[in-house]
């Protein structure tokens, strides 16, 4: 199914996805990623640097944020660029993990020149604490 | 200790050339929840006109991490890897990464800032491939918090 980038404008929703992650998730992304830093898998050294707890990559959250737009996007466009902020850890406890909700909206729609369409990516926890600021990805038509 | 100002516009001499591989895109994909069929199933990502696999948008930070080590444990940067926290990072694409792509990646410090104590380090790892084909620039802010004397 094609998506036309033209029909969007500013504010509209394109993407929303709620991702449960849980301490597995970390493990994996460390081992796919090669980021071993011990503070996203043992309590005792997050805390010895005055974190609450495990918490997760960054760049982990940064990568899931953006999958509900490639999912949406499917053959119709690629990402030019996307950059993010990271405002807040997301704290992952062993029992309950945590929850993020991704949200896509249109931020500039598409321009004729350049075929690019901007969006912009709400990331929050369960507790509506935002994770990523100035968070965009450009993508375009292809 | 702040970060030696004087890193500003070092350029580190690239990396060793990376081949992005398959399997690895598939198990960075399945890491991220990228579930888009053109990260898993070559068939699908041929169909779409790619030569092989797309690598999701941030799987640039494998190969960039290479070069990041290059800039954290240079003993003039006085950076204390304990202290690092990511900032901001960004990707910016002249075409997306497949299979079978080989990249060189080098890194150029852009910025060094000091902040209320802490010190901010932007550098951008260029990725090209071998015939210097630019495929995709990451950009990466570390900030470094200041120690006990420094707060």
């Amino acid at each position: 199914m094609s998506v036309d980038l033209a029909v969007f404008d500013k504010g509209d929703e394109v993407a929303r996805e709620t991702f449960a992650l849980t301490r597995d998730h970390l493990v994996r992304y460390a081992g796919a990623s090669g980021d071993f830093n011990p503070i996203h898998y043992r309590d005792d050294v997050a805390q010895q640097v005055g974190l609450e707890g495990v918490l997760a990559h960054g760049m982990l959250t940064m990568g899931l944020a953006v999958t509900p737009i490639l999912t949406w996007l499917g053959e119709s466009g690629t990402v030019r660029s996307y950059q993010v902020r990271f405002t807040k850890p997301v704290y992952v406890p062993a029992d309950e993990g945590a929850t993020l909700t991704s949200v896509a909206t249109v931020m500039k729609p598409l321009e004729a020149e350049s075929g690019e369409l901007t969006l912009s990516l709400s990331v929050k926890t369960e507790a509506g604490d935002t994770v990523l600021g100035k968070a965009q990805v450009v993508v375009a038509a292809r | 200790m702040a970060v030696n100002p004087m890193l500003v516009d070092v350029v580190f001499s690239p990396v060793d050339a990376y081949l992005v591989g398959r399997e690895k895109i598939r198990e960075f994909a399945s890491a991220t929840f990228a579930v888009d069929p053109q990260h898993h199933e070559v068939e699908v990502a041929k169909a779409r006109g790619f030569a092989d696999l797309v690598a999701p948008p941030t799987f640039p930070i494998v190969i960039q991490e290479k070069t990041l080590h290059q800039l954290l444990g240079h003993p003039d940067a006085g950076i204390d890897f304990s202290r690092v926290v990511h900032g901001d990072q960004q990707f910016s694409y002249s075409r997306p990464i497949v299979a079978g792509d080989e990249l060189i990646a080098t890194l150029r410090v852009t910025k060094v800032q000091s902040l209320g104590g802490h010190s901010m380090v932007t550098s951008e790892s260029v990725m090209a491939t071998p015939e210097g084909e630019h495929v995709v620039t990451a950009t990466s802010t570390l900030v470094v918090r200041g120690g006990e004397d420094a707060a």
